[in-house]
């Protein structure tokens, strides 16, 4: 019983991992670039419906506030791209992740001077109230977050494979030059991406208060994510979701069972071993070029 | 009214004079190559017709509407398809894949249709895959289906490059050195092929070629090209015959 019961904690903790690691992945998809800032996205998704929602501030309803905040979020993303990384349309990867990474300890920055560096919580609906299933005890948060993340994924999947605008994204990402000649606005696109990521990191930013208290380094968490991304396989959605699992089912084992760091370590020692052995991540959709 | 039309289209690269005060027009139906040394300005005009470049002066009118008025993505919607001299494909996708990004700009769906696979959208993917299906019976493509571009022989990637294009449903067909890097038997298939999309698809082809067998067995017309100016036009017989061509190719008191 306490087995299943770290394993269920575990999920919900690793659903939020693995919404981020599905921005990491979004991002890379469509552009082959990678964006540290996911992260510090998922946490101003969350400051800003704690913005719009808690009584101190905007007082708005949650259910009107939630989907404002995705949409400011997704407005952001585009946003963003259009006046800072499209500046960037045709240098090297590196620039693209130094700004990325700049651009996250801005956001960290701007979150903290708005609603300051204590943590605050997200008067949420969906922190109210626990499940009891057989001696599990799940918290409201707890299934929110996992119902939400499987049926973003299903949505994301089935985007990628069957709408001609995510096929367009997928296009663009690998010959820019092509995709052009085929008739795909490739810039438009690929800013859309930008929004499609903001809007994924402000519902995991909403999940991720939900479940607990949330303060401007919350984005630091996008580390983690990263890891699971890359466990997952870099590029594989359903691969990030399960990078994400396995990262967030693997810290409450390690930290009961093991000694206290443990649980901080072994994300990483995973991480390290699929490097090792299984360079392209677990659900790899790269394959290895015939020279 | 001629399919395209270019007409005194000048384009700079600083000091530097890419194409000076150059004019053609292809016709309907025809096979028109432009050929001349290295540095002539041949891909730059290929640039220029897929917007690649803005000309600094001049105009470019396509099937009676102004070129210059369009962006990149919006040269496909026109009817234009292209190749390239150095192969531009989706590397991590297979062949199959590949032709049926070709069918982009012909996805009429709508975003919610096609995120619940609609019999719509059912109805138009299989329509998609017989066009492309075409393409892969008349380039001989079947033993290369579901092959990743990745590992393919640069010979059968040009040939994709084509199917792609095709596979756009176009009306001007721009191959950018369709021969470039082909054994002797796939530049003969290749010669057959562009035979076969002008007179059975009634494609009209405009390439730019260094094979000059290539070009006088399959072209109605030749432009000769040499510092991005026009050297001499005609059919391949009198382009070759040419004398300021010989000079431009072999130098001054060659002849």
């Amino acid at each position: 019983m306490e087995v299943l019961q770290l394993l269920v904690s575990g999920l919900a903790n690793g659903c939020v991992y693995g919404l981020i690691a599905l921005g990491f992945v979004l991002i890379y998809k469509a552009t082959e670039a990678v964006n540290f800032a996911q992260g510090d996205f998922m946490m101003l998704g969350a400051f800003v419906t704690l913005g719009l929602t808690n009584a101190e501030h905007m007082n708005l309803p949650f259910w009107v506030a939630a989907p404002l905040a995705i949409l400011v979020m997704a407005v952001l993303g585009y946003l963003l791209d259009f006046f800072v990384l499209r500046r960037l349309f045709g240098q090297s990867q590196t620039a693209v992740v130094i700004l990325t990474i700049a651009l996250g300890f801005v956001i960290r920055f701007v979150a903290g001077v708005i609603w300051g560096h204590e943590p605050q919580t997200l008067e949420s609906p969906l922190s109210i109230g626990d499940i009891n299933i057989g001696g599990v005890v799940l918290g409201m948060a707890d299934v929110a977050v996992i119902v939400v993340t499987v049926l973003l994924t299903l949505f994301l999947y089935q985007f990628f494979q069957r709408t001609k605008l995510g096929l367009a994204m997928q296009a663009a990402s690998q010959n820019q030059m092509a995709a052009y000649y085929m008739g795909i606005p490739v810039k438009r696109v690929q800013g859309l991406i930008w929004g499609l990521s903001g809007a994924t990191a402000a519902i995991a930013g909403i999940l991720f208060a939900s479940k607990g208290a949330i303060d401007p380094n919350a984005g630091l968490l996008g580390i983690k994510a990263f890891a699971a991304a890359v466990i997952g396989g870099f590029g594989s959605l359903p691969g990030a979701l399960v990078g994400g699992l396995i990262v967030g089912v693997i810290e409450p084992f390690a930290s009961r069972y093991f000694a206290a760091g443990y649980s901080q370590i072994a994300p990483y020692v995973l991480l390290l071993l699929v490097l090792v052995f299984r360079p392209n991540g677990l659900f790899s959709q790269v394959r290895v070029k015939k020279v | 009214m001629s399919l395209l039309e270019i007409k005194e289209a000048t384009l700079k690269f600083g000091g530097v004079v890419a194409v000076n005060n150059l004019s053609l027009s292809v016709e309907e139906g025809e096979v028109y190559a432009i050929v001349g040394p290295n540095g002539a300005g041949k891909s730059t005009v290929f640039n220029l017709i897929s917007r690649f470049y803005q000309p600094f002066s001049g105009s470019i009118t396509f099937d009676g509407q102004n070129l210059l008025d369009r962006a990149p993505d919006q040269v496909a919607d026109l009817g234009i398809a292209r190749t390239f001299q150095n192969i531009e494909l989706f590397d991590h996708a297979t062949v199959l894949q590949n032709l049926l990004v070709g069918r982009h700009r012909h996805r009429k769906t709508s975003l919610v249709e096609e995120l619940f696979f609609a019999p719509r959208v059912r109805r138009e993917e299989i329509a998609h895959r017989e066009a492309v299906e075409e393409v892969v019976d008349f380039l001989d493509l079947q033993p290369y289906r579901d092959k990743m571009i990745a590992g393919l022989p640069y010979g059968v990637r040009k040939v994709v490059e084509l199917g792609r294009a095709l596979a756009t449903g176009p009306k001007l067909l721009l191959l950018d050195e369709p021969a470039s890097g082909l054994s002797v038997e796939e530049t003969q298939d290749m010669r057959w092929w562009i035979d076969d999309i002008r007179k059975q698809m009634g494609i009209t082809v405009l390439m730019v070629e260094h094979d000059m067998g290539l070009v006088s067995s399959v072209s109605d017309r030749v432009l000769a090209l040499a510092d991005g100016a026009k050297l001499a036009e005609g059919t391949p017989a009198e382009v070759q015959a040419d004398p300021a061509v010989i000079e431009a190719y072999l130098g001054v008191g060659a002849v």
